[in-house]
């Protein structure tokens, strides 16, 4: 009896899911609070990817997806953000969350809600490192890379270069101490030796103590994770002044124009990286396209990455079959990387049509997307030389 | 050789960089000091007088430098320098007229007054802000080394350099004229000795027709003057920004506290303690001693007594133990 309810039941869902339904797709980013200004477009093009497959009708035997937007807030309330999502899964029934935003309420979302629910949620714009450990139960992917993404090509960078052994010197805060830990984890990874790692606090009238003890430790360079118009810079010109470091790799925050002319002509020769995709690559130019026609601006921070997270939802779910979380969460990282045909923005439909025939795909999107490690994007970074007292893209990564 | 390489070592990362900022620190304290010990009380605008001095000598390098008036070598800013002092002076006698006095003449607590300068430091704070704005400036110009790491190598042949900056030179010879200055002026002429009096007790300096608003405003003016040179000498050496030179009133305070506050003398020694311990304690020794003990004995850790994470913790800890045991400071100044 109990075995024939069973199979009735599966044939019963085995059904559903061959037939079209309605398949719907939270998007919950913070559309008030610190980053109001970028989620507009970011929905956007999370939504202008839906429309794309809506329009093309092959998805799931002729699904159509629909979207339900919901608020995180961002950072101002975490108890707003899971209340978001609660409502989203329970009443509006989504099959899977594009988003959260920011690092600390996605963290929330995704432990309260996405995970006892068994939703799938691939973020956008969380960049904390403490996401690619955190307990997700196989269900949480972003196409944002992680701050410690930064460390590994720093630390290729260097290795590349011929870097063998450097100090390291961090402003005192979250950021500069999570970023040395990744470039130091890294390069001694690779085989680099590190020989100090010193904080410095900002705004300080004289960093002599700082350069002294990062001298007496020694090293071919200085990495200073820091501000251009911090400490960073106060530690760069006293290194220069008492000849301890001629070179320095420079790390994102301290990547700006005001930099080499507040240095001088010292600064030549160093180098460093920022993030950023290449904006003359096939993805992005297609992505453009789109934007342009359809109202949102490709240039705003991580509405690339919006696109391409709703975009890799429907094409896992097309890979597995099904629209079920739980399912589909394992095809989200084949559809996104080789082997497979590549699929560029404005291609959904040529990827539905070669997954419904069994074929394998490699989502390139806009951003480049190419999940490493716990399932988060591998990240684009400018690599960044200073020429001639100018901050010189030399190549991307 | 060796011994030679460490020295010069030991005195590129912490002589030379000590000295100067020493030097910077002292003039500073030497200010706050001349206000307490003759105004009594702890001035707190007076990292924001250094910058409303530095603000106006920036903007007159920028206008010689402009007309392609130069010193050659030295910098331009030098030239600036007693434009900056007049403009301070006019701006804290203004400040005293139109604020400090009112409280004067009610013989406020000197508590009250130390909130009133705070009031002060606000105001100061924005107008600076407000003409140059927040961002570093850069006005040094001239030659930038007296000798560089590089020149030194190749002249003695050593394998450590030795740099010293045009302005640290200035900064440690311009600190010794002004405080050689300071204390002619203090100790042999007479308006010094009567500030001395008005310093040592007010009521009698009164009674012997000691005139005070004139020994207020010489206080005042000689405070903008150090103020203005302490302010340029630090924007020549680093870089001129008005919320370090806030933050600066910290360590200045220090310098003056562990000096014995009142006290010029102790207000120069406590400059220079400050200022060496920030460096010395947090001073990683590897490179030192490598050169200096025998092979086999050479270190393989950094030899550092405390992560650079401490220094400051270092300046306040030297300030705990001074004050515990000498409340008056290393020169018997005033107690707090």
């Amino acid at each position: 009896m109990k075995k024939l309810l069973l199979a009735s039941v599966a044939t019963v869902s085995f059904g559903a899911a061959a037939a079209a339904e309605d398949i719907k797709l939270g998007i919950l980013i913070g559309f008030t609070g610190p980053i109001e200004s970028l989620t507009a477009s970011m929905a956007a093009a999370a939504e202008n990817a839906i429309a794309e497959v809506n329009a093309s009708g092959l998805l799931l035997g002729g699904s159509t997806v629909s979207s339900v937007r919901g608020d995180t807030t961002c950072a101002i309330d975490t108890a707003a953000a899971t209340a978001a999502a609660e409502r989203m899964i329970t009443a509006d029934k989504v099959n899977a969350i594009v988003g959260g935003d920011c690092s600390g309420v996605t963290s929330a979302i995704l432990q309260n809600v996405a995970r006892p629910n068994g939703i799938v949620m691939i973020s956008p714009s969380a960049t904390s490192p403490a996401l690619s450990t955190a307990e997700d139960d196989g269900l949480f992917f972003r196409t944002a890379p992680s701050d410690a993404r930064e460390g590994e090509v720093a630390a290729d960078i260097m290795i590349e270069r011929g870097v063998k052994s450097v100090a390291v010197t961090y402003t005192n805060n979250d950021y500069g101490k999570g970023l040395s830990e990744a470039i130091v984890n890294a390069f001694k990874a690779k085989g680099g030796e590190v020989t100090i790692v010193a904080a410095h606090e900002d705004g300080k009238a004289d960093y002599s103590a700082e350069v002294g003890a990062l001298a007496a430790a020694g090293g071919e360079l200085l990495v200073v994770a820091g501000y251009l118009d911090q400490g960073g810079l106060g530690i760069i010109k006293a290194a220069l002044d008492t000849g301890a470091f001629d070179k320095f790799e420079l790390p994102g925050g301290m990547i700006g124009d005001s930099l080499a002319p507040a240095v001088g002509p010292g600064l030549n020769g160093s180098f460093g990286q920022v993030a950023g995709a290449d904006t003359a690559s096939p993805g992005m130019m297609a992505l453009a396209e789109i934007g342009k026609a359809n109202g949102f601006d490709v240039n705003s921070p991580y509405t690339t990455e919006s696109y391409d997270a709703a975009a890799l939802i429907m094409l896992a779910m097309q890979a597995a079959k099904s629209s079920k979380s739980t399912d589909f969460a394992g095809k989200v990282m084949d559809v996104a990387n080789a082997p497979g045909e590549q699929i560029f923005p404005g291609e959904l439909a040529k990827g539905l049509q070669i997954l419904a025939d069994g074929g394998d795909i490699d989502y390139v999107g806009g951003s480049n997307v190419e999940l490493v490690g716990n399932g988060e994007s591998a990240g684009n970074y400018k690599e960044i030389e200073v020429i001639d007292g100018v901050q010189t893209t030399v190549g991307f990564r | 050789m060796d011994f030679l390489n460490g020295l010069i070592t030991f005195l590129n990362f912490v002589f030379v960089p000590g000295l100067a900022y020493g030097s910077q620190l002292a003039l500073g304290a030497l200010g706050v000091t001349l206000i307490y010990g003759i105004l009594r009380f702890s001035n707190f605008a007076h990292g924001d007088t250094m910058a409303f001095g530095t603000m106006v000598t920036i903007l007159f390098t920028w206008l010689f430098q402009g007309w392609g008036i130069n010193l050659g070598v030295l910098p331009t800013a030098l030239l600036a320098l007693p434009i900056g002092i007049a403009a301070t002076a006019l701006f804290v006698l203004l400040t005293d007229r139109v604020v400090y006095r009112f409280y004067r003449r009610q013989k406020a607590a000197s508590t009250i007054l130390v909130i009133v300068s705070l009031g002060v430091m606000f105001v100061t704070n924005g107008i600076v802000r407000l003409i140059i704005g927040v961002d570093d400036q850069n006005f040094a110009d001239g030659g930038r080394f007296v000798i560089s790491a590089g020149d030194f190598k190749t002249m003695t042949g050593l394998s450590e350099g030795l740099a010293i900056k045009s302005s640290q030179a200035l900064t440690v010879i311009t600190a010794l004229i002004v405080v050689a200055f300071l204390f002619w002026f203090l100790q042999k002429t007479r308006t010094g000795k009567s500030m001395r009096a008005f310093s040592d007790n007010e009521d009698l300096a009164l009674l012997s027709g000691i005139n005070p608003d004139r020994v207020v405003q010489v206080t005042w003016i000689l405070a903008a003057a150090l103020a203005t040179i302490a302010g340029g000498l630090y924007g020549l050496d680093k870089s001129f920004k008005p919320y370090t030179y806030y933050l600066l009133l910290l360590p200045i305070f220090a310098s003056a506290i562990v000096g014995g506050l009142g006290s010029p003398l102790g207000a120069i020694a406590g400059g220079y303690v400050i200022a060496f311990s920030e460096v010395t304690v947090t001073y990683a020794w590897k490179k030192v001693l490598g050169y200096w003990l025998p092979e086999n004995l050479a270190p393989d850790s950094l030899v550092q007594l405390l992560s650079t994470d401490y220094k400051f913790a270092v300046s306040f800890t030297i300030l705990i133990i001074v004050l515990l045991f000498l409340p008056t400071g290393l020169f018997k100044g005033k107690s707090v």
